[in-house]
């Protein structure tokens, strides 16, 4: 009986797929992307792939969240459009 | 145009859903992709590897070559990061603490360099921050968190993990590393040539250990065909994944610090978060 955790997290998946693209603040997106990453995780393990979910922990939300947090501290924060 | 676009996605979006429809439930026994490959792989991976997570018996023997490839394809983005972004051209201007009155000093002519160490210390000009409790919290963590990488890269084939999750863990040590000290510290540590040593020699290990087996009579990744070479009633394939994991671990571990070295410091490795 783990539907409803499911619905729920997709639920948030959606939410910050959608905040991640509004948002004008391009830090406030790099952290977002993490959060999705992370939802994403917990998605995996629910799902029972736990190989790819430990992946998506360790690449999704924890690297790639500092690659894109060095890569705006040296542009700029603002995004144009 | 942004109407337009709107329409556009949401079109594609209601026929990629519309498309999902006709795939199979999640878990179907009868799904064709839970048909052929996936009962022989649940069967008989155990018996044939000795590897209990059959995952990795898949991705590192089985599959061989695709995590071969998508090693080699990690090396060339930190390579192209390399390329693209290193600048040689060093900074002049240096600034350094005190340690003990928290006096700065400029040092304007950069041949120059103070060694820094109980009295001065490096700092940056565009990340002045500065905290005693993150440094000596991120001291006492950072040893853990690659104890933790070296031990999801050796349990590769018994749980969840692996050589390239291990490696992002341990790179992420590293780049938590500069992030709490300097990067100064990080790139005097280890030097960006032993970086990229590392990085070359994990796929090495990868590509050798495979091609290893060629002499001894197999194919290519034919981990089986190694026996010869180790102690005898050893469980040959678990210890071949084993030893690729080593190499996918090095290597990703290496690229992760020279990607985030090069993208923070715009490739001038002096000075970053």
């Amino acid at each position: 009986m783990h539907w409803p955790i499911d619905l729920i997290i997709l639920t948030f998946v959606i939410f910050c797929a959608i905040a991640a693209i509004t948002v004008r603040d391009l830090l406030a997106t790099a952290i977002l992307f993490g959060a999705y990453s992370f939802l994403m995780c917990l998605l995996w393990t629910v799902m029972g792939a736990v190989d790819v979910a430990f992946t998506e922990a360790s690449v999704g939300a924890g690297v790639s969240t500092v690659f894109f947090v060095a890569a705006i501290f040296r542009t700029s924060r603002r995004s144009r459009d | 145009m942004k109407f337009i676009a709107l329409i556009v996605v949401s079109l594609t979006g209601a026929l990629l859903l519309y498309g999902t429809a006709e795939f199979p439930d999640w878990g179907d026994p009868s799904s064709p992709a839970s048909l052929h490959v996936s009962n022989y792989y649940i069967e008989k991976t155990y018996e044939e590897t000795h590897a209990p997570n059959f995952v990795t018996a898949v991705v590192t023997d089985y599959r061989g070559f695709d995590t071969m490839f998508e090693t080699a394809v990690i090396f060339c983005a930190g390579l192209g990061c390399f390329l693209l972004l290193r600048d040689f051209t060093g900074k002049k201007e240096h600034f350094y603490r005190h340690i003990p009155t928290g006096v700065i000093l400029h040092v304007k002519n950069g041949k120059k360099k103070l060694t820094t160490g109980k009295e001065f210390e490096y700092m940056d000009k565009d990340w002045v921050p500065h905290d005693l409790i993150n440094k000596t919290v991120c001291r006492i963590l950072i040893p853990f968190i690659q104890i933790y990488a070296l031990y999801v890269v050796a349990h590769g084939d018994y749980s969840p993990g692996g050589g390239f999750q291990g490696g992002v863990i341990f790179g992420s040590s590293l780049i938590l590393f500069a992030i709490s000290y300097d990067l100064q510290t990080l790139v005097e540590r280890i030097k960006e040539k032993i970086l990229g040593i590392l990085a070359a020699t994990g796929v090495l290990i990868y590509a050798g250990i495979a091609a290893i087996c060629m002499p001894m009579g197999g194919n290519f990744i034919d981990y089986g065909k190694l026996a010869p070479l180790l102690p005898a009633g050893s469980h040959v394939r678990a210890l071949g994944m084993l030893g690729v994991e080593i190499g996918v671990g090095i290597a990703v571990m290496a690229i992760m610090a020279i990607i985030y070295i090069n993208i923070v410091s715009e490739g001038r490795h002096d000075e970053g978060l």
